[in-house]
């Protein structure tokens, strides 16, 4: 576990308020060409007042972030069982890789001839994430899963069309991620909800019910985020074919099965991948991460453009998709993310990837084992790479809710696993350990847990305030909704 | 906890009938499930509300929850106040945490709403 | 390599807790006819040193040091030493999203303080706390605009970056908005036109620089837009915004753009990130997360994402967007950078490039080689027409060690021979006059 933050006795001025007007740290360059003037070149457009930028010099500013970054909680401080999230440990090889100058420093606009390193390390991307998802067809352009989802979905609308064929809904399960929806709804279609069963997948009555020629897709997550594996995928997504709609996998839980088995060979015709989940880029602090997207040889012609191509030659080149949905974004993709993951699959290669869906769920069942007794279950089943709890015990006896034992994992130094999500369960607590966590640390989390799970029942009210030892403690929220400080600004 | 001189609908809305006029907003329970309010949104004066259709939304930190008129009629009053004050809806919901007057186009439809007891019953076998 | 630091007795340990034989029997709930059989076709994993070896040498397959016109929304300036070293911090980059705010204080004052200096640059009110580039953003901006007004039809100014038109088109295609494209006179929207367009409109989206550099009459297109009930969206360029006027000022209601150039390197054109801020009685409509500040129950001052009502893990398909991630990263990239150059450094940098510019394109013109497309003012970009082939020249002046701006043919028939060149501030005038040395000697 982490060493616990300071506690702060006064709160750290904003960088706008330390400094003087005279500090400085970086100058412009000396000006080797005549000077012009603004007001002249620019007419009405020149600036008619001063921005109010911080005024600090480098000390300030390294001191400032050194202390912002010490209250704030990472993989490196400390474990992350986040669930659905996948924090796993981010290899600095891949941190370094990105930062070289042959590809930090070059533009999307250099002649092909001058990229080629670049172009084939996208090249190779494609064909690796191709191949783990069993959808030959990628582009790398998504800045993220949910702008991978919304680009998938596109390029299945525009498969409908093509086809003659306006369809209007979208269905997904009660598991959904909150994205799903809102990409259905961005994509012009409805959403049709399918409940679970009693195992914890689809529905299949509740499906065939939802199923027409109306229907242009079915987004699923398998694993879903219960962390169960669907066993009926196979007839799932033969059901969806047979009344012409297509099915499409979210990814985010693509850790769990790397190289056991691929969406394409489940009846996915399209997904997208979370790199900043399974390709271990670093999530930064909320981004920015890839969300690269695959389909099969019937969507391919659909895909945003440009993807990278290699000539019989050898040479790589950028083309646009014959029946391309057009651009989801300027340039190439998060370029910088895509080197991370190219240079983390390069690293584990066929096995370690394997490997790596192996212990991330061998993790995963460990913790569910360990801590059944404490807390209930929702799913009393084999897991894949994440399993949720439910805390409805803890609220019905002692009062206390999972909000509660999350901020108290605080005082131990973990950061809460996902908590309220999936909806369908209640109190849920979602728990994913990744396979980058010694036992050490998944025995100390459990004796964490167990901790908790005893005071609980022996100082249910000491919850209700956790947790004590952290930067801050629980913020107020609601006044932050209510009397909105968004943004600091000069006194007039 | 539920005043015998309101109506009540399953969406946790309570109606209060003065002469044509009705007078709506959320019952204690539901304040209690929401948690802290911290925004309202209403509709204007003059617009039509349909009964069992959505007149306006309130949020808590973490949720929103869709408003559903009990009744039908025009609007004839919003409780302003709620936007500088949404938690008075949480300290008190029956009172100065009202949300709309409308006139009614159909006094018939109160009949359908539950009484004090009713909604009591109806809570605990929601719960 | 591998990064599992689990040894063969500890698996067997947590074998016998979960009372597995082995691992494959955890994955026996996969149905057989759907597992994959064989092992993944990928090469074989590799140690590091092999691995930075190889990479190293991809890498280096891409032509270095090379002296660079390019823009087009894409801009190689300096990146200061300091800017590097916080965000390599893991405590910033190996975080996730700042949902748990007692540990997570950090971000979110960084969040905070980078949302200040956007509102600072723009004239406006409240910005967020990023997005995944200037062309999403602009497109959120349009979406934003027909929730606003409750419109569906927006206005965009062919002088826009075609790619961000591009995305533009592709995100209406659902037919949430309506797109209806205003004309330009190389580089500079028609006013008329517009006036004619503007009726009923959500919005008015323009750039200021244009895509071919050209600074536009914000504050005319401004009443324009205000006249028909339509908001103004402007996309700036925020490294200039220290001498450009900020559109906030100039009636904008919604300001966007491409974030890179403040302290991210160009990376083949991502990740940069989208700002995006707007007048404070928009902001319920707006999209993404939004930082704040509060108090702890100590009455300790602390940060929260806030207004998460608008967000789709609480309003699902009702979001005002499915964006769920920002690019805090490259946003806190922007802070350091922005905290760095402070008023002073910002404004010079601004004039640095414009004089620049504006002292390469007159030396272009002056050889007789280039002539001008347009004569409104530019700030750090300008685009003009070749006389001769533009490949050819270009590929002669990459011969000589020069990327000599983009070939605008590649955005269409109608750019034909028209290059597009910027200048930032760390190009010298050495370089620049070796260049029309090159181009004289054609």
């Amino acid at each position: 576990m982490s060493e616990h933050m300071k506690r702060e006795a006064v709160a750290r001025p904003l960088i706008f308020e330390i400094g003087s007007p005279e500090s400085r740290c970086v100058d412009a360059p000396a000006l080797d060409v005549p000077d012009v003037d603004l007001g002249v070149v620019l007419g009405s457009g020149a600036r008619s007042r001063a921005v109010r930028l911080p005024h600090v010099t480098e000390i300030e500013i390294a001191r400032h972030y050194q202390h912002l970054a010490s209250v704030n909680f990472g993989v490196d401080s400390g474990f992350y069982p986040l669930g659905s999230c996948t924090m796993k440990y981010n290899p600095r090889i891949d941190e370094w890789a990105s930062r070289l100058p042959g590809f930090a420093g070059i533009h999307p606009y250099q002649p092909v001839e001058t990229v080629q390193g670049a172009l084939g390390l996208m090249h190779g991307l494609q064909e690796a994430l191709g191949e783990i998802s069993g959808l030959p067809a990628v582009s790398l352009q998504p800045a993220a899963g949910a702008h991978g989802e919304l680009t998938a979905l596109m390029a299945i609308r525009e498969y409908h069309v093509a086809n003659g064929d306006a369809r209007k809904r979208v269905i997904i399960p009660d598991t959904a991620h909150g994205t799903n929806p809102a990409t259905v709804a961005m994509c012009g279609y409805s959403v049709t909800q399918v409940p679970s069963n009693d195992r914890g997948g689809v529905d299949l009555v509740a499906l065939q019910a939802a199923l027409d020629t109306d229907v242009a897709a079915l987004m699923l997550t398998n694993p879903n985020t219960l962390g169960l594996f669907d066993e009926n995928i196979a007839e799932i997504t033969g059901m969806v074919h047979a009344v012409g709609a297509l099915a499409y996998c979210d990814g985010a839980n693509l850790n769990a099965i790397l190289g056991k088995v691929r969406p394409g060979d489940m009846g996915f015709d399209a997904m997208h991948i979370n790199l900043h989940k399974t390709f271990a880029t670093p999530h930064g602090g909320g981004g920015p991460g890839a969300g690269p997207v695959c389909v099969n040889e019937m969507l391919a012609e659909f895909l945003p453009g440009p993807v990278v191509v290699k000539d019989a030659d050898g040479t790589f080149t950028l083309t646009t998709p014959a029946r391309s949905i057009g651009r989801v974004k300027a340039f190439l993709g998060n370029f910088g993310v895509l080197v991370r993951a190219y240079t983390y699959i390069r690293a584990l290669g066929a096995e370690g990837v394997t490997e790596v869906a192996e212990q991330a769920v061998l993790s995963a069942n460990y913790l569910k084992e360990r801590l059944r007794g404490a807390f209930d279950l929702a799913y009393d089943r084999t897991c894949m790479h994440e399993f949720v709890l439910s805390g409805e015990r803890q609220r019905k006896q002692h009062g206390v809710r999972t909000l509660d034992m999350a901020k108290r994992l605080l005082d131990h130094g973990v950061h809460p696993p996902t908590v309220y999500f999936p909806l369908l369960v209640h109190e849920a607590i979602m728990i994913e350990p990744t396979e980058t966590e010694s036992l050490e640390v998944l025995d100390e989390f459990v004796d964490a847990m167990l901790a908790i799970a005893r005071e609980v029942e022996e100082d249910p009210e000491m919850l209700h305030e956790a947790p004590y030892t952290t930067p801050v403690r629980r913020l107020d929220e609601a006044a932050a909704v209510k009397q909105p400080d968004l943004a600091w600004k000069p006194a007039e | 906890m539920y005043p015998k001189d309101l109506k009540y609908d399953k969406e946790h809305e309570w109606v209060k009938v003065d002469g044509d006029v009705a007078i709506i907003g959320i019952s204690d329970f539901a304040q209690d499930q929401l948690g802290e309010v911290v925004y309202v949104d209403l509709p204007s004066v003059g617009d039509e509300v349909a009964a069992g259709e959505s007149f306006g939304e309130i949020e808590s930190v973490k949720s929103v929850s869709e408003l559903f008129s009990p009744l039908t009629g025009e609007i004839v009053e919003v409780n302003d106040a709620l936007g500088d004050a949404p938690e008075t809806v949480n300290e008190d919901a029956y009172g100065d945490g009202w949300m709309l007057k409308i006139k009614m186009a159909d006094a018939a439809e109160v009949d359908e709403l539950m009484s004090a007891e009713e909604y009591e019953a109806f809570i605990a076998e929601e719960a | 390599m591998r990064f599992i630091p689990v040894s063969c007795e500890q698996r067997e340990t947590m074998l016998h807790a979960v009372g597995a034989r082995t691992v494959d029997e955890l994955f026996e709930v996969i149905p057989a006819s759907v597992r994959l059989a064989r092992p993944l076709a990928l090469p074989p994993g590799m140690s590091e040193i092999d691995l930075a070896a190889e990479i190293e040498a991809l890498a280096a397959s891409n032509t270095g040091g090379l002296v660079s016109f390019l823009g087009g929304g894409c801009y190689d300036h300096y990146v200061p030493a300091i800017v590097d070293d916080v965000v390599s911090k893991p405590e910033f980059f190996t975080a996730y999203t700042p949902y748990q705010p007692e540990i997570s204080q950090g971000t979110l004052q960084a969040i905070y303080e980078y949302q200040s200096m956007i509102c600072a640059l723009t004239g406006m009110d409240v910005a967020n706390a990023s997005m995944y580039d200037g062309a999403t953003a602009f497109v959120e901006a349009a979406l934003m605009a027909a929730r606003v007004t409750k419109r569906h039809r927006v206005v965009v100014s062919a002088a826009v970056h075609p790619e961000w038109r591009a995305v533009l088109d592709t995100y209406a295609e659902s037919g949430m908005i309506e797109v209806v494209t205003c004309p330009a006179e190389w580089g500079t929207t028609d006013h008329a036109a517009l006036a004619a367009l503007a009726t009923d409109a959500a919005a008015i989206l323009v750039a200021s620089p244009s895509f071919l550099g050209c600074v536009e009459d914000v504050a005319a297109i401004g009443t324009l837009a205000h006249d028909a009930g339509a908001l103004l969206v402007v996309a700036a360029n925020p490294i200039l915004l220290g001498v450009m006027e900020a559109p906030g000022v100039l009636g904008a209601d919604i300001v966007v753009g491409e974030g890179q150039p403040l302290g991210n390197a160009m990376s083949f054109g991502g990740p940069g990130f989208g700002f995006f801020a707007c007048r404070e009685q928009f902001i319920r409509q707006m999209p993404g997360r939004i930082a704040g500040r509060t108090k702890d129950v100590d009455g300790r001052q602390g940060f929260v994402l806030t207004m998460q009502t608008r967000e789709q893990h609480i309003r699902r398909e009702k979001a005002t967007s499915n964006i769920c991630s920002n690019h805090a990263l490259n946003a806190l990239a922007a802070g350091v950078y922005l905290a760095s150059v402070g008023t002073v450094g910002l404004e010079g940098i601004g004039r640095a490039c414009i004089a620049k510019a504006h002292y390469l394109r007159d030396a272009l013109i002056a050889t007789g080689n280039f002539s001008a497309v347009s004569d409104a003012p530019f700030g750090n970009e300008f685009a003009l027409r070749y006389d001769g082939d533009v490949g050819a020249m270009q590929h002669a002046l990459l011969e000589r060690g020069f990327l000599a701006g983009v070939d605008l043919s590649r955005f269409g028939d109608e750019f034909a021979g028209m290059v597009l060149f910027a200048v930032t501030e760390k190009r010298t005038r050495a370089q620049m006059d070796r260049f029309i040395g090159e181009v004289v000697s054609l």
